[in-house]
């Protein structure tokens, strides 16, 4: 049977707006992700950081179709992976800020979180293996859990992403890779380093894909639903978003010609927003972290006790 | 006729399958490991007869199967991972510095990660440049990695539980001229050699001597794999030299012991370091370094290096020895150093 090798594709719908407890977590990710920007730019944090700014949807789309026994694997633009997950933007401003309280006792930063079952790293690709791996456990101890591992566009360059599909099909492990495809690697967009489509080579592994272009997080559910729920039976998915990359890579390093960004923000979801409801969201969210801001800058510095 | 010892790859292969039987959660994984085949070289033999579901023969993929491995132990699995020839750990180099070994301590807390990367390693076969080097020293150094090597004088039903006992990554370096070789047991070398262990447990480093308790002119360090070699150097150094010698063979090399390394260098006021990796950023600089800040001043030469050619390794017999070290260039060493030492200057 080879009905799930099809690539589908949840085309754009028309706008609507996303319910009330999604948007919520969207815009406290915004606002976090803007808060940092703000941060480096005041000189306050140092290091590098990759902000999510036009992807939220996707983590937070993904979130009730989880479950606390399912493992997440997360790259470097992970704030909003963890927030959709966990709702603890403190925990991750004092990592990221290396204050007390911070997730990982500022020893990870803002790339290296391991919290339960979240983890993240900064080395491309190299969590498709260990994300194997746990899939391999999952499927001997706790049948029906999962493991998600995201990758971006360019990582699809690296050997250790198909080493993992391969074992994961052969295998029949419950393999969740989520695609953030925004179009660009750094600085190099994804018609100058990938060949082929993200769906062909999944379909080189026997893969399912599913190729989403909307959105609204009700809407993803209602289709990539069912088939999150088929990993869980050990048919792998390549589950492929195409998303925009709204800021930089890191800090101050966006070299997209003018055309490319317009077209970007012009896509973005937040500013189709609109409505009394959309700016009493978003004004809270703002709100909110601005005061996590203030509260989480005057803590003292983190404590690593090594033992 | 009394039964003869096992062989080195025998009691490999058995303390796998005693590893396996006494832990639930272990995997074993690896390149042509299944039965019948048993590996390239049969230290899994029998294993997944014994227990299909945790003995895996994967894919030729290096960096995936350490990172396979290292995803069981993350979550809470064990796992022993066969590179099929050492020199390929280059490719799974990535998984063992970037995420087992840094996993163990980069969240801020520990968290116990249980592997082991076995590499069948050295050369004395005559494989060639790609299948005969000693990859040790590119693992030295790195934070919550340890590094051991297969000896004959060591059980590898303690060395593996402990390994795996460890809770952090360890490298196993297996050199492949030892698995036909037999273990030793009984504390008796041959007829001129005995062996211990210094300390009470016998996964300590051991060590071979003619007399247990006096002064050597010359302390040997070297791991399992140069054993032999050095054993045959000190032969050599007492029947034709007079020179007497004492050996130490680690199992665990990296940490570096320093406590049993430094108190058995105490007994002789020269000490030579023996590793088959080729020359430069050696095991035996490590060792030299650690002796050197602990007994500066009590030893009379600087610790000698004794190491393979700056080199590739070549498949010709007679080549691949030029290179290699022998048992010759170890006796050559420790000559000329104590002669330097004992002829008028
Ligand atoms: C192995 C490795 N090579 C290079 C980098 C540096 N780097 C970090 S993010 C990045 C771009 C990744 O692009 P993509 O996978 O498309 O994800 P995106 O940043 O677009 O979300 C690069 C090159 C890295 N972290 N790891």
């Amino acid at each position: 049977m080879t009905d799930h090798l099809a690539t589908p594709t949840i085309e754009k719908a028309p706008d609507s707006p996303p319910a009330a407890a999604d948007l919520a977590t969207m815009l406290l990710i915004r606002h976090f992700e803007l808060a940092l920007l703000d941060l480096f730019a005041r000189g306050e944090l140092h290091g590098t950081t990759h902000t999510c700014l036009g992807q939220e949807y996707v983590p937070v789309a993904l979130a009730p179709l989880l479950t606390a026994r399912d493992y997440v694997f997360s790259n470097h633009r992970g704030h909003g992976h963890y927030i959709a997950r966990f709702g603890d933007p403190a925990g991750l401003l004092a990592e990221i800020m290396g204050r007390a309280g911070g997730v990982c006792h500022g020893v990870g930063g803002s790339q290296h979180v391991f919290r339960d079952r979240y983890l993240s790293t900064g080395v491309q690709g190299e969590s498709l293996p260990v994300a194997t791996g746990v899939a391999l456990h999952l499927k001997r101890e706790e049948p029906g859990a999962l493991a998600l591992a995201y990758i971006g566009d360019g990582t699809w360059g690296e050997g250790a992403v198909y080493e993992a599909l391969n074992m994961a099909a052969l295998w029949r492990l419950p393999l969740l890779v989520v695609v953030e495809n925004n179009g660009i690697a750094q600085s190099t967009p994804t018609t100058a380093e990938l060949a082929g489509t993200i769906g062909g080579r999944a379909a080189a592994f026997g893969c399912a894909h599913l190729r989403v272009e909307n959105t609204d997080p009700a809407e993803i559910r209602a289709v990539a639903g069912p088939l999150v729920e088929r990993v869980r039976e050990g048919v792998p998915l390549v589950l492929e978003f195409v998303t925009n990359r709204l800021g930089p890579h890191s800090k101050g390093d966006d070299t997209r010609p003018a055309a490319e960004l317009s077209r970007v923000r012009a896509a973005d979801w937040h500013a189709r927003g609109s409505g009394a409801e959309f700016a009493a969201a978003d004004a809270a969210a703002a709100a909110r972290i601005a005061a996590l801001v203030a509260e989480v800058a005057a803590r003292p510095p983190a404590v690593w006790s090594r033992a | 006729m009394t039964a003869r010892p096992e062989r080195v790859v025998e009691n490999l292969n058995h303390a796998l399958h005693e590893r396996l039987r006494a832990d639930p959660r272990l995997y074993v994984l690896g390149e042509d490991i299944a039965d019948p085949y048993g590996g390239a070289f049969k230290v899994t033999r029998g294993l997944s007869d014994a227990d299909p579901g945790r003995v895996i023969a994967t894919p030729i993929s290096e960096n995936g199967i350490a990172g396979v491995a290292s995803g069981l132990a993350l979550a809470g699995d064990a796992a022993i991972v066969e590179i099929m020839f050492g020199d390929f750990a280059g490719l799974a180099f990535d998984q063992v510095l970037n995420f087992a070994s840094k996993s163990v301590s980069m969240y801020g807390r520990p968290h116990p990660m249980r592997l082991v990367v076995r590499l069948p390693s050295g050369g004395g076969r005559g494989y060639g440049p790609t299948h005969s080097q000693s990859l040790l020293k590119h693992f030295i150094g790195i934070p919550g990695l340890s590094l051991f090597e297969l000896s004959p004088f060591h059980d590898n039903r303690a060395v593996l539980a402990r390994m795996l006992d460890l809770g952090e990554p360890c490298v196993f370096v297996e050199d492949k001229v030892l698995y036909t070789r037999r273990q030793a047991t009984g504390g008796r070398l041959d007829d001129l050699f005995d062996y211990g262990f210094l300390g009470a447990e016998d996964v300590g480093p051991a060590h071979v001597y003619v007399d247990d308790g006096g002064d050597v002119d010359c302390l040997l360090v070297a791991p399992g794999g140069v054993a032999d070699r050095a054993v045959a150097a000190m032969r050599e150094l007492l029947l034709h030299h007079e020179i007497s010698c004492r050996l130490v063979v680690p199992s665990r090399l990296y940490p570096v012991e320093a406590e049993a390394l430094v108190s058995a260098a105490r007994r002789a006021s020269y000490v030579c370091v023996v590793e088959e990796s080729t020359a430069g950023g050696t095991w035996g600089a490590e060792v030299a370094h650690v002796l050197h800040e602990r007994l500066w001043g009590r030893l009379r030469r600087p610790v000698r290096l004794v190491h393979s050619a700056d080199s590739v390794i070549p498949a010709a017999v007679h080549l691949e020895r030029e290179v290699l070290v022998q048992a010759g260039t170890i006796r050559d060493a420790v000559l000329a150093d104590l002669r330097a030492e004992r002829s008028p200057v």
